[in-house]
């Protein structure tokens, strides 16, 4: 076993989950396909949300999976940056919106 | 960017037996992926064997004004391996009684050879249906010289093929070399000019898409509709169709991904997207093709890897349709190049 949490090399191993539940596994992986194929959004915008979540979740499979998507699809690495601001403008506007609440809390507490 | 051929380099891989050494060793030979021959063996595909003869490929030497980093060639200025008009006379007879619908002519830039006009002239008589040159764009700007390429396409009803690896400047001058992206897009202008890629125009202008780096090609029709929207937006450019071709591990390529730490990861992405309908419209099941120096192989990679074909004729000098046609394809690892996906082949995508 390896001496890291992370091994760039598992990612090859992801369909290998299936192996310990075949059922589940299959419908997860039935399921992901279905949800990148061409729908209401086209599978070049998936592919970009999907960059923006990998880096707002940090997982590095997600973000070397949709990295080479994106480059197989011809997206630029302009709008591959402009995807992951938009992760990190979500996410740090979480954390901010939460300043609503210490500022309610501040104002219940204080005389 | 390199600006020598792996051979001036004195580059280890430019030795084509260490080439197939590397596609053999490690990940294949100690099984941690099946070979491509076990591999077509799963679905009763092995031996290749080759349908219908279609397409004649004619290298016409490896000279070539770019060095592209991902040349499966070596092509380059330093390459001086240039058909001669000797061999040519060989071709033209083969051109004239062979069954195939397509003569493709490459390089390098086949436009570099001296006797390239000549040669198309007279293969031009043969009245063959669908006549390619598969031209990079720059020459016809490199030289006042070629500069006049696009009305000698025209009035010999060439089919042009040209290589873009993308719409954006940095990402094919990456590829191709500083100054590529604004000479291919003069280039392209050029052959509209004259008529060629214009809707509705039976002067053919396809355009070829090859990754430009360790990733496979996305698919061909999304990547048509964003080239041409691009293309037409930016600069007023038509084409026709874009093919879009996967980069074989071989040659530059291979260099590249060793050198980037890719190989395995680029090889492990080529197996796992192995599709065995691709198999069996690969390309050298219709095609042969021929080098500068007159030898037959089953696709242009095979030559480029010196395999040449397991038959009895091996050169154009005693070529033999019906001969050749009763041959085993060679086959190695590199040919999962031509399975991945959608398959790929000098016509794009084949399943």
């Amino acid at each position: 076993m390896s001496k890291n949490y992370y091994d760039a090399a598992d990612l090859r191993k992801f369909g290998k989950i299936t192996e310990w539940s075949e059922e589940l596994g299959n419908k997860f992986f039935e399921y992901y396909g279905k949800v990148f194929e061409e729908g209401a959004l086209t599978a070049r915008e998936k592919s970009l949300i999907a960059l923006a979540v990998a880096h707002t979740e940090q997982c590095p499979y997600c973000i070397d999976a949709y990295t080479k998507d994106g480059l197989q699809r011809g997206i630029t690495k302009e709008e591959m940056m402009e995807a992951v601001h938009v992760g990190a403008a979500i996410k740090s506007g979480a954390t901010l919106v939460h300043g609503v609440q210490m500022m309610n809390k501040v104002n219940k507490l204080e005389m | 960017m390199a600006t020598k051929s792996l051979k001036a380099r004195n580059n280890d891989l430019a030795n084509t037996q260490r080439q197939l050494e590397i596609l053999s060793n490690g990940i294949f030979a100690d099984g941690e992926l099946p070979t491509f021959g076990d591999k077509i063996k799963e679905t009763n595909q092995f031996p290749l064997r080759p349908k219908k003869l279609e397409i004649l490929q004619i290298n016409v030497g490896y000279m070539c004004n770019q060095v592209c980093a991902h040349c499966h060639v070596d092509a380059g200025p330093d390459r001086k391996e240039i058909m001669t008009q000797e061999t040519m006379h060989q071709c033209l007879e083969v051109i004239r009684k062979t069954g195939a619908h397509t003569l493709d002519l490459t390089g390098g830039a086949p436009e570099m050879n001296p006797n390239f006009r000549w040669f198309v002239e007279e293969a031009a008589k043969a009245g063959i249906k669908d006549f390619i040159v598969r031209s990079n764009l720059t020459i016809i700007r490199a030289n006042k010289k070629y500069h006049d390429l696009p009305a000698f396409f025209k009035k010999h009803n060439i089919h042009v093929v040209s290589s873009m690896p993308h719409w954006t400047r940095g990402k094919t001058d990456k590829q191709r070399g500083d100054g590529v992206f604004d000479k291919s897009i003069q280039a392209l202008k050029d052959l509209n000019a004259v008529g060629y890629g214009m809707e509705g125009s039976s002067l053919k202008l396809d355009l070829v898409y090859n990754p430009s780096g360790a990733f496979l090609p996305g698919d061909q029709m999304a990547l048509e509709a964003d080239f041409k929207k691009a293309l037409l937006e930016d600069f007023g450019i038509h084409f026709h169709n874009l093919f879009a071709i996967t980069n074989l591990p071989i040659s530059r390529f291979l260099d590249y991904l060793i050198a980037s730490d890719n190989y395995e990861d680029y090889m492990y992405a080529l197996v796992e997207a192995y599709n065995p309908a691709a198999v069996e419209n690969v390309m050298c099941t219709n095609t042969l093709s021929v080098s500068w120096d007159g030898w037959l192989y089953d696709c242009d990679f095979n030559q480029m890897l010196n395999l040449k074909v397991n038959s009895k004729v091996k050169h154009i000098s005693e070529y033999n349709e019906e001969l050749l046609q009763n041959r085993n394809i060679i086959i190695n690892q590199h040919c999962y190049g031509c399975t991945a996906g959608a398959g790929s082949s000098c016509q794009g995508t084949v399943a």
